[in-house]
């Protein structure tokens, strides 16, 4: 076996984080610990660059496999990537570390536990991503939850605790019954090996229930309306970072999730459940864009905007076309970026003037230039503008849905009108007009940090907005052989 | 070199917009004058090429979108369609920016103007010369961002905020259309390049699709998902509300932006997209039909206008309109012989309203001018000539192709090619009705300004008034020389295979009284407006006020943006805060995890009443248990 790259990726986080457990905290000075919590992401980031260059795009066989005994018989630590989850990997650790960075302002107290829990959710996140068996995939998804739940219930605002409340409340009801079902597949099929599962198939008629109990845990962590509820608050009380943790890493779980073991185990239930799916990502987009053009407050504005462009996402996963898949892939690193850049814009102006009401602002434009210049592009990428990532994601996937069903591709397309007024609204309101609050006046713009991590960001949503081929063909082989290998056991039935 | 027509203008936005803090304001505005000057001589090197050789090319740049098979390339389609858009575009945009120098002398955010206008001419040259949808729907977006941008640009003004995103989401809604015109395009054919689905058309022509509980032939389907793209971007009606309000924007963008380029990218595509329409009559009689009804309307609208600009926008979006039946009845060479002309006198007129609100410091209200030909007289003779080319006096250029328009209507020969055509005629007269009382008003009479001295009134400097000339000389010259060229009759060599007749248009003549007819008119409406607009000013009041009810009618643009804010804004907003407040908040929240949570709370609360404490009461219950076990065990 060569070089484990996969465990590296997913330990070296925790290491770091051990290493900051360990060192004592000096009074008032967090800033070793933060170079820690830096190196290790940064070193991370650089070793899953390595992982994408040395991967081969023209198979979708699982790389990079590691395959170790953990309970004898039952289950095995297995990792491996395809073209598929390779992506959410790079975007995980290239988004932890300008997290990272956007902490200075925002987080006051206690500093260091704060970086240790976004290092542990780091590990977590990224062995969601490559664990390739259905035990470790579980065990991973859940427990991603827990630091995400101490960040908000620790470090949020002065209503986190329902926050916190309400945001475990819906997640603990899906995991219980992906618990449930995943156990079943144990006995069913003898194994929860991913590789063997797909090559075994899964007994058609205990399909649908399976793919019901998946479904409740995806659903909600997409999250699907209307089980959405708990986004919005979670994002308003939770600070930037974690709000970008959540925003950018967290809610792509599901969708992942949604492909590759939704689609990928169950086909007869997901050719069953495809209305439903339908049905629920077309109210999402509409539904949520209308509540989001009335928000006051910024950050749930963003929020209800996700659930939107999720629900683009799920559309995309399900219509089992080329374009929707490989758009809803898209779409999921797109909105990876733009949502944790809109963020931390948010982050920014709420650092320096403690409010995130839409109406305490207003005449920005002149006082801090750059960073009106940055908000305008992502608000742009937002609502999906072509020559920005957005665009290639939501277009691709109104394509393959236009092929699979009109109507629903026709309400999804609305959904695109109504996206350019409320992101263009917010951007008026927040930016442009006249200057009518005089503190305003104080406010001074981007400092080198929250430059430079906006501008981390802005380049690959440009760059992948006219250029999209890296994203593209390196999901293109892994994307074909899904689709064929659904297509292939609904014709054997 | 062909792409360097494309990219120079984008080099230009990035210099000025990035570097423009460096390099200074003058230098920002030569760099892009001249890079954008540049680009406009070596489009009319190409179209030279293109008449004199025949010269044809299909320059792939690189890959864009490639996803399983949708393939999609950045690419530069040179044929004569393209070239004489590239020629329109780029020459009115280099007027506009060297007049911009002038024009936008006082403002502080020069650079940044110069950028948007030169980033505006990039993705307009996309647009332009795409040869695919995708990269022309990039262009098509591209346009209406940096239109957006220009239409803010003093962001401080609350209006201009306001009109810049009713511009870029009303035309949201024609992309709606657009779009999923190319998603039915891509569904029918596989493929969204240009030569690849012309060459398939035939081989669907009978396909009937169902399309949302309606059985639908595919190619009309199509041809109309594509003219709702069309009617946002060219402000046909219903469709039209922004244009007018774009008009807060500087008035050089409405010259290049809202009159002589992006709003004839409908035009353009309809055009374009000829092999399509050609198989689709019944989208073409819709088209005629949206077309005639918009020139009627906007220019109805234009007569009882105050707003200078304003009279400029309707009368653009009712030229549009003409420009829309042209193509309508199949005569798509004379819809871009129209478009053609139109560039050059409709940026004239509106470069010269500029040249007057410049005067006038900032005054767009003509009932506040008068009198004043005296003190700007380039400006004045300018502006008339640009009127003359406007309304189709015999020999400029609006006479060669508006009024080919209109025969060529009469002589489609179906009824709603003559109703197209008496249409066409009233509106020209009413064309010619407001665009001489906005000359009479502005520039005779007495002065009414009550807040600048006549004597501090100047005419503009050099630098605004030469684009102006050169302009001038393409409203008097554009239609003469090029008629033969674009809607010459015989074998149409010009056009190529870039524009389709299923059935070559009619060689024939209409009657003569119908030629003499529109140029009577015109004439005839000289005297008249002269009469009612300086000599018997009183008439138009009292006309107004016999007619109060049509002239409300008429001065609120026929109520469409009141009736839209009721029907789509406001009630988008109730819809929101509904679901907002009682789907989520009382609905999923009530019955989730605030109801699940409070429930529980109510049942632990009852739960805790057992714990009382008091022996008698647990003994009670134990002996109630004890009994109803025994119960059970004796009846079993």
């Amino acid at each position: 076996m060569n070089f484990p790259i996969l465990s590296s990726l997913i330990l070296l986080p925790t290491v770091g984080a051990l290493f900051l457990f360990f060192t004592k905290d000096k009074e008032g000075n967090n800033s070793t610990a933060k170079y820690v919590a830096l190196f290790s992401t940064i070193v991370n980031f650089l070793i899953s660059i390595y992982l994408w260059i040395s991967f081969d795009q023209s198979t979708s066989n699982f790389q990079f496999v590691e395959d170790r005994t953990w309970i004898e018989g039952f289950i095995n630590y297995k990792v491996g990537v395809d073209g598929i989850s390779i992506l959410f990997i790079i975007l995980t650790t290239f988004i932890t570390p300008l997290c990272i960075i956007s902490v200075n302002n925002s987080v006051k107290n206690r500093l260091r536990d704060f970086l240790i829990a976004i290092l542990i959710m780091e590990s977590f996140m990224i062995g969601v991503f490559c664990a390739l068996d259905l035990v470790v995939f579980y065990l991973f998804f859940e427990a991603g939850l827990i630091p995400m739940f101490l960040i908000i219930g620790i470090w949020g605002g002065p209503k986190r605790v329902y926050s916190a409340f309400k945001f475990f409340l819906y997640t603990l009801l899906g995991s219980v019954l992906m618990l449930v079902a995943i156990i079943s597949i144990y006995w069913i099929s003898g194994t929860t090996d991913v590789i063997q599962l797909y090559e075994l198939g899964i007994d058609a008629k205990y399909q649908n229930l399976l793919w019901l109990a998946f479904f409740s845990s995806f659903a909600v962590k997409t999250p699907m309306w209307p089980v959405h509820t708990w986004l919005p608050d979670a994002h308003v009380e939770a600070p930037t970072a974690g709000s970008v943790l959540l925003a950018a890493i967290l809610l792509k779980m599901a969708g992942y999730g949604f492909i590759r073991f939704s689609l990928g185990l169950f086909p007869f239930a997901s050719e069953v459940f495809t209305p439903l799916i339908y049905t629920l990502s077309v109210i999402a987009i509409i539904f949520t864009s209308f509540i989001a053009l009335m928000q006051e407050d910024m950050k749930k504005l963003i929020a209800y905007s996700s659930v939107a462009h999720m629900g683009f996402v799920t559309l995309g996963i399900f219509t089992l076309q080329q374009q929707g898949i490989e758009g809803s892939i898209i779409q999921m690193i797109s909105h990876g970026l733009v949502s944790a850049a809109l963020f931390l814009c948010v982050g920014v102006v709420y650092d320096r003037m403690h409010s995130r009401m839409i109406n305490s602002y207003g005449g920005i434009v002149a006082i801090i230039p750059k960073y009106s210049i940055l908000f305008m592009l992502f608000t742009l990428a937002a609502l999906g503008l072509p020559g920005t990532s957005g665009f290639i994601g939501e277009f691709l996937i109104l394509m393959g849905a236009f092929k699979d069903n009109f109507l629903v591709a026709v309400i999804a397309s609305l959904g695109v009108i109504l996206g350019a007024a409320y992101m263009l609204w917010l951007y008026k309101r927040v930016v442009f007009g006249k200057l009518v609050n005089e503190d305003l006046k104080k406010m001074f713009d981007l400092n080198r940090s929250e430059y430079l991590i906006l501008s981390c960001l802005a380049v690959p949503t440009l760059l992948f907005g006219f250029y999209p081929d890296p994203l593209i063909n390196t999901i293109e082989v892994s994307v074909t052989d899904l689709i064929n290998m659904h297509n292939t056991n609904i014709a054997s039935k | 070199m062909e792409l360097s027509i494309i990219f120079l203008p984008l080099i230009a936005s990035i210099i000025s917009g990035f570097f423009g803090r460096y390099i200074g304001d003058r230098n920002s505005e030569i760099v892009t004058s001249a890079l954008v000057s540049i680009s406009a001589l070596l489009s009319i090197h190409v179209l030279y090429q293109v008449i004199v050789n025949q010269y044809e090319e299909n320059i792939v740049i690189a890959t864009w979108i490639s996803s399983g098979s949708l393939d999609v390339n950045w690419s530069m389609l040179i044929d004569p369609l393209s070239a004489v858009m590239l020629v329109v575009v780029t020459s009115v945009s280099a007027l506009v920016h060297i007049y911009s120098i002038g024009y936008m002398s006082h403002d502080p955010h020069k650079p940044r103007f110069m950028a948007y206008l030169s980033l505006f001419t990039f993705a307009m040259l996309m647009l332009v010369t795409s040869d695919n949808f995708i990269q022309l729907f990039f262009g098509w977006e591209g346009v209406g961002l940096c239109s957006y941008f220009l239409i803010g640009f003093w962001f401080k003004k609350e209006s201009a905020n306001a009109a810049a995103i009713k511009a870029f989401v009303v035309n949201r809604v024609g992309d709606f259309g657009f779009a999923l015109g190319i998603f039915l395009i891509f569904y029918l054919f596989g493929t969204v390049n240009y030569s690849e689905v012309f060459q398939q058309i035939p081989t669907v022509v009978d396909k009937n699709l169902f399309f949302l509980g309606f059985e639908v032939n595919a190619i009309d389907l199509v041809c109309f998902l594509l003219f709702i793209g069309a009617m946002g971007k060219s402000a046909q009606i219903l469709l039209h509300t922004w244009l007018p309000d774009a008009m807060e924007g500087p008035t050089p963008v409405s010259a290049l932006i809202h009159a002589a380029t992006m709003v004839t990218a409908g035009v353009f595509l309809v055009v374009r997209c000829s092999p399509i329409y050609e198989y689709s009559p019944l989208v073409l009689n819709f088209i005629t039909i949206v077309g005639m009804t918009t020139a009627f309307f906007a220019a109805t609208v234009a007569l009882v206008q105050t707003d200078i600009k304003k009279i400029i926008a309707y009368s653009t979006c009712s030229q549009l309109g003409y420009m829309f039946f042209a193509a309508g009845v199949g005569a798509y060479n004379v819809a871009m012989f129209h478009l053609f002309t139109h560039a050059f006198f409709k940026a004239l007129l509106f470069l010269g309203s500029g040249s007057v609100i410049h005067a006038f410091k900032d005054e767009q209200n003509i009932n506040n001018m008068g009198g004043v030909w005296k003190k700007l007289p380039y400006t004045y003779a300018l502006m008339i000539i640009g009127t003359l080319a406007l309304t189709g006096f015999p020999f400029l250029s609006g006479f060669y192709s508006k009024d080919a328009i209109i025969e060529f209507a009469y002589l489609k020969g179906n009824t709603t090619g003559y109703y197209a055509a008496g249409i066409g005629i009233i509106t020209a007269f009413l064309t010619s009705i407001y665009s001489w009382r906005l000359i009479f008003k502005t520039f005779h009479g007495e002065y009414n300004n009550k807040e600048i001295k006549i004597e501090e009134t100047h005419e503009s400097p050099l630098v605004m008034l030469v684009p102006l000339f050169v302009l001038s000389i393409g409203a008097v010259f554009a239609g003469f020389l090029f008629k033969g060229l674009f809607i010459g009759h015989g074998e149409n060599l010009f056009w190529a295979e870039s524009i389709k007749f299923l059935e070559p248009l009619s060689t024939e003549h209409p009657p003569l009284w119908f030629l003499l007819l529109t140029p009577c008119l015109v004439l005839l409406s000289i005297p008249i407006a002269y009469y009612f607009f300086v000599k018997n000013k009183e008439l138009p009041n009292s006309i107004a006020s016999m007619n109060k009810p049509l002239y409300n009618f008429l001065v609120n643009k026929w109520y469409f943006d009141e009736l839209y804010d009721v029907l789509f804004i406001k009630s988008s907003k109730k819809l929101g805060l509904f679901l907002w407040k009682f789907c989520d908040g009382t609905i999923i929240d009530g019955f989730g995890p605030d109801g699940i949570s409070s429930f529980i709370k109510k049942c632990s609360i009852k739960a805790t009443k057992f714990q009382s404490g008091f022996i008698y009461q647990y003994a009670f219950v134990m002996l109630l248990g004890f009994s109803a076990l025994l119960t059970f065990l004796i009846v079993k």
